[in-house]
């Protein structure tokens, strides 16, 4: 058996290209309003509970100033990204990836067996016995997947007007458009920062071999 | 820091590389495809009649900004102004078996809406109001459109940057029963910042699909020659979506 699934390399680096495209995108959506609300409505700085710096172009889908065209890439990429993440889910549960590699059994909750895990990650130890991740790796795969990729979604689906009639109800149980609007930009920075952790940690553990496994799938250990 | 300087490269290379893609016919053809892909899930996910939330009148927000044109200076506009718009007109034309040409005092007769909604802006930020006017529909039908209109075209008195302000629907949503020809913002008369004297609502859609400061509604079969033919003052000058239900 692989070390990964023919479905999970081909939704990784899907997703990839995805999350990518949509974060440099909506950066320059960001730019071209960069306050943030929560409740209803807000569009005055003393209505905003955060002023978000302006990013550079460098960082932005395109590389200058134009709302219409990040629009038009943040627009195309929800698709893939959106039936992506359906695909990876509907594939894990079926192959048994999430039951076996992602859920977490109650022991390892306990402070103790968390502080062994943090201390060895501290000595930058990724030899874990027996299981293919440790428990913080299952923390923060099963966060990526189960609630900011899709609270991306939702929340995406919440802001959009066109799709309110019906999804109202989400929309009140995010608290209000621009509450629903707050959550995907910081679900957007969460999933960047778990880029950035991840990418790191993968470098740390053997960029070459992470990254042709992810590619070829590799063997089971 | 070199590793900065990778993450400068390596962002640069993948903004080039989609802005190549985006400049292709083939490039071209997947963004707008995009944009139909969500118009067909809206129209699929949500009932054509299906209302855009409407709040209490504990929600309106204290001041309700305007964007873009925001004191017309062209042409009749400031006549109009100094008259209190006593003498504009709405025409409603194009593709319909009895052209109208209404006064303000004709749209007030007519049968009314009123409606407090959330106007969503496309650069991010929301206000509430309270709006009132006749429905698009008692007006069209009233000018009893023709079987070959496809689209509603809105004419507009502003003219921004050198080019007169328009937009345009589909049928769908020009008979939505939210869609209204408001002249009545939070029970006065519409400010100049919000479109005096008539402003349309298009509540399941973005700001920039609500033309302020009408003068025309014009049934048409297709867009083509119309402004540029993409539908709308923002659509033709800087690619903005068409449908704006995103």
């Amino acid at each position: 058996m692989k070390r990964h699934a023919l479905s999970t390399r081909l939704w990784h680096w899907l997703n990839l290209l995805c999350v990518v495209t949509l974060f440099m995108s909506g950066l320059t959506i960001s730019n071209a309003h960069p306050r943030l609300y929560w409740g209803d409505w807000g569009f005055d700085a003393s209505q905003a509970w955060l002023i978000v710096p302006r990013f550079p172009d460098w960082m932005t889908i395109p590389g200058y100033y134009s709302l219409s065209v990040a629009r038009d890439w943040h627009i195309l990429m929800a698709w893939p990204f959106a039936l992506g993440l359906l695909f990876m889910w509907a594939a894990m549960l079926i192959n048994r990836h999430f039951k076996r590699d992602i859920v977490t059994a109650r022991r390892e909750w306990r402070p103790s067996a968390i502080r062994r895990d943090i201390v060895e990650h501290l000595k930058l130890n990724f030899d874990h016995q027996g299981a293919k991740y440790n428990f913080l790796q299952k923390l923060a795969y099963g966060l990526v997947l189960g609630v900011f990729l899709p609270m991306m979604v939702f929340t995406g689906i919440s802001i959009s007007p066109g799709m309110e009639p019906t999804f109202g109800w989400l929309v009140d149980l995010l608290g209000g458009r621009q509450s629903a609007r707050t959550l995907h930009f910081l679900f957007a920075f969460a999933t960047a920062a778990f880029f950035v952790v991840h990418v790191v940690l993968v470098i740390l553990a053997g960029p070459i071999r992470q990254i042709r496994d992810m590619i070829t799938g590799g063997r089971e250990v | 820091m070199k590793r900065r300087n990778f993450l400068v490269a390596a962002g640069a290379a993948f903004v080039a590389g989609c802005n190549r893609i985006a400049e292709t016919d083939a490039g071209k053809a997947v963004l707008n495809a995009a944009e139909s892909w969500h118009k067909s899930a809206h129209r699929l996910l949500v009932d054509r009649e299906a209302l855009a939330p409407e709040y209490p009148k504990s929600a309106i927000s204290p001041f309700f900004r305007g964007n873009g044109s925001t004191d017309p200076q062209n042409g009749d506009y400031p006549r109009h102004v100094e008259e209190g718009f006593a003498n504009w007109r709405l025409e409603v034309g194009g593709l319909v078996a009895n052209p109208l040409s209404l006064s303000l005092e004709n749209i007030r007769r007519l049968p009314q809406r009123t409606q407090i909604t959330r106007h969503d802006c496309v650069e991010g930020w929301s206000a509430i109001g309270e709006w009132t006017g006749p429905q698009l529909s008692v007006l069209l039908d009233a000018a009893r459109l023709s079987e070959d209109a496809r689209f509603i075209v809105f004419r507009c008195a502003d003219n921004l940057s050198g080019a007169d302000y328009y937009e345009s629907v589909d049928l769908i949503d020009a008979y939505h029963p939210q869609t209204i020809v408001a002249h009545t913002l939070n029970g006065e008369p519409l400010p100049i910042r919000n479109g005096a004297p008539l402003r349309m609502r298009i509540e399941r859609q973005l700001g920039y699909k609500h033309a302020k400061y009408l003068t025309a509604v014009e049934a048409v079969a297709s867009l083509d020659g119309i402004g540029d033919g993409q539908g709308g003052y923002w659509e033709d000058r800087a690619g903005y979506q068409w449908y704006a239900g995103i």
